[in-house]
């Protein structure tokens, strides 16, 4: 039996069970989105050439379709935090929304972080006219997927010309006492003016196989400003597939920054569709890779309109027998003269078992346009190495510091000084050896 | 202090050096001249262990300990220092943070508590002085886009702040202008103390006239042909290599 079989079967019988604990909004497509998740299957694509879909949903795992909460206050247990930065914190576990009301007063007027589904209940129409709009699923079989049984999410919303000061940190938790599956699902709407930056970062708590969807819709408007780090941190067992829509109107500004720093298996999809002319977005990617560790990173940019920039640097670090593949088109529009767009893909690999793979693309269909596109994959440069010995720097060491150089040619492009800051020291933790887990909480200490 | 005895090196089969003699003494400053391609680099890459010669032959000791049984680091925190023909390029790793980490293993070979922040940027900022290094270039990569002078000039201020026993000065002056010859030679001399010794690689006389030399060996064809006082530095000048290779019967 095809591995997509059993998700077709169990909606069939957990249908109205799904239905119960959502709300209309995420009811209404669930059926289309069963079909093409039907028609598509988990065969090998192009697209997913190098994360096995089919291997990877074959395993039994565990749904949480009663919507039972997890008796843990993440609040309590978690911690989180980035030095030296003040943020608006929430959590969600597994796929659960967890919010405490007393910090919805630090929230500007008329921004909204809730539960998609208070949100759909809440402001009718506004979650309807995004929802679902951007990824779509007849396009990929985990939108499909994830959209068929997603039953809640988290919901951003800032209104025309607001700028939140404060970081929006979500820490999304990986807990469970058997295998489990979670279907996660952001909208986040920034209008005409606005700003929001934000930190997503994953952890997984136990030492269980997890499989998680994530998809998150992004809509940006005129002028707006958003900021969007994601970094993972979870453990060998964990697999993350994500796939990240955002659509930019004009001269808006976007950072999009994808750091994979300990996980199992993920995939990351991020398509951007710059929609209105002078839209910018910058996106980054770090990963670090080693055991039996896979990073798989697809981007998309669509140049939809002329005077757009677009800037993507991606760096990878494999070690051991890890995998790393980074696939990443631009597609030039016929109208979109004067397009911006430079991509860089740049991988060290440290080990002869360690594997990469990378492919770029460019589709160009206007004349007048500057574009470039490059991709490396080497080792340390061993005179670089000798030449720090030679002052006195042990190997191991100089090794070191040449792989931070390698991967902070990323991390200090990152606007938030504190979180660049704890990312770099997460990273020399990293590469030390001493982050084999999440560090933050103190339930696996 | 350097003691290197029938030194025979080669790279990818091929025999560089074919036996070396050489004694250094504390505070003494040696000239190595010599056409080129007769192993003068060579001869600093294989003291300061470059990994790609192999060591045929011979040894070499350092305050009596076997030089050649030690990974670079290790003679680094001995006291040798190498002042590259060619510097490297490192791009994302600041100066300071290179310098600091090093003068910090020096430091904790020695068995001394690492320097703090304030107090390494005290110290640097002292070091940098003597090679007139700007401050702006410290806070750059290491030799990321410097211009000839200031990646020599780089290694001097690296010099400084390590304080070598020994220092081999390769082809230093190479690719410097009159001011920035002037700057590094200064730089040299000021270090300069009773005890500390430099091997100095160079084609030219001008150096020399700042680094005064106290001996000039000749190298050729992997081996020492002629050994004199200073006043050697200036035959050559004049005369060049061919006198020195009838000598040799050649």
């Amino acid at each position: 039996m095809a591995a997509h079989q059993q998700y077709i079967d169990l909606f069939e019988q957990a249908e109205s069970q799904l239905c119960k604990h959502s709300v209309a909004t995420l009811n209404a497509p669930r059926r289309e989105a069963i079909e093409a998740l039907d028609k598509q299957g988990f065969g090998t694509t192009e697209e997913y050439k190098y994360t096995k879909l089919e291997t990877l949903f074959a395993p039994d795992y565990g749904l949480n379709l009663n919507r039972l909460h997890i008796p843990v206050n993440p609040y309590e247990i978690f911690h989180c935090e980035v030095p030296n930065m003040s943020t608006l914190l929430y959590f969600v576990v597994n796929d659960l929304f967890y919010k405490e009301e007393q910090r919805k007063a630090h929230l500007p007027e008329g921004v909204v972080i809730c539960g998609l589904c208070e949100a759909a209940e809440t402001y009718p129409g506004l979650v309807e006219k995004y929802y679902g709009k951007l990824a779509l699923v007849d396009k990929d079989p985990v939108n499909a997927l994830n959209t068929a049984y997603a039953q809640d999410g988290l919901f951003i919303y800032v209104p025309r010309g607001v700028k939140v000061e404060k970081t929006l940190q979500l820490v999304n938790i990986s807990r469970a006492d058997v295998d489990l599956m979670s279907h996660r699902r952001m909208l986040i709407v920034l209008e005409e003016g606005a700003q929001l930056r934000m930190l997503a970062c994953d952890h997984a708590l136990d030492e269980k196989n997890f499989l998680t969807t994530q998809v998150t819709e992004v809509f940006i408007g005129e002028n707006a400003t958003f900021d969007f780090n994601e970094l993972e941190e979870t453990h060998t067992q964990n697999h993350r597939i994500a796939n990240l829509y955002v659509e930019q109107e004009a001269n808006s500004q976007v950072q999009l920054n994808e750091m994979t720093l300990h996980n199992g298996l993920t995939r990351n999809r991020t398509s951007v569709i710059l929609k209105g002319e002078g839209a910018e977005v910058s996106m980054l990617g770090m990963a670090i890779a080693d055991q039996k560790q896979q990073i798989d990173n697809h981007t998309f940019i669509d140049h939809a309109a002329p005077r757009c920039r677009s800037n993507e640097l991606y760096k990878y670090v494999i070690d051991e027998e890890s995998i790393g593949a980074f696939a990443g088109k631009v597609l030039v529009r016929k109208d979109s003269q004067h397009t911006d767009s430079q991509q860089t893909n740049k991988n060290l690999s440290l080990a002869r078992q360690a594997r990469m793979y990378t492919q770029p693309q460019l589709e160009i269909y206007a004349d007048d346009v500057k574009c470039g596109h490059g991709a490396s994959v080497g080792q340390l440069d061993e005179t670089a190495l000798f030449y720090l010995r030679t002052r006195g720097i042990p190997e191991r060491e100089a090794r070191l510091m040449l792989m931070f150089a390698f991967v902070g040619d990323v991390i200090k492009h990152i606007h938030l000084d504190a979180l660049r800051d704890r990312i770099y020291h997460l990273v020399e933790k990293r590469f030390r050896g001493e982050l084999r887990n999440c560090v933050g909480c103190s339930i696996c200490k | 202090m350097l003691e290197i005895k029938d030194l025979h090196a080669s790279i990818n089969g091929k025999e560089i050096l074919k036996g070396i003699n050489l004694t250094v003494k504390p505070g003494e400053v040696h000239a190595i001249m010599g056409p080129n391609g007769s192993g003068k680099s060579t001869l600093s890459s294989v003291l300061v262990g470059n990994p790609t010669f192999e060591v045929t032959k011979g040894s070499a000791t350092f305050y009596g300990k076997d030089l050649l049984a030690l990974p670079p680091e290790q003679r680094s925190h001995e006291g040798l220092f190498l002042s590259f023909q060619y510097p490297v390029e490192i791009p994302g790793v600041s100066i300071t943070n290179f310098m600091r980490t090093a003068v910090n293993e020096h430091r904790k070979y020695k068995n001394e508590a690492p320097l703090t922040a304030s107090e390494f940027l005290k110290f640097m900022r002292e070091k940098r002085k003597v090679v007139e290094l700007d401050n702006k270039l410290a806070n750059r990569s290491v030799n990321e886009g410097f211009s000839g002078g200031e990646k020599k000039r780089n290694e001097i201020f690296q010099m400084a702040m390590l304080e070598p026993r020994l220092s081999i000065l390769d082809e230093t002056d190479s690719g410097l202008d009159i001011d920035a010859l002037r700057i590094v030679a200064e730089g040299v001399n000021k270090l300069k103390t009773p005890e500390t010794s430099y091997i100095v690689i160079t084609h030219y006389q001008r150096l020399l006239d700042y680094i005064k030399p106290d001996v000039i060996h000749v190298l050729y064809k992997g081996r020492i042909v002629k050994t004199a006082g200073p006043e050697l530095a200036l035959k050559l000048e004049e005369k060049g290599y061919d006198w020195i290779k009838e000598e040799l019967g050649e």
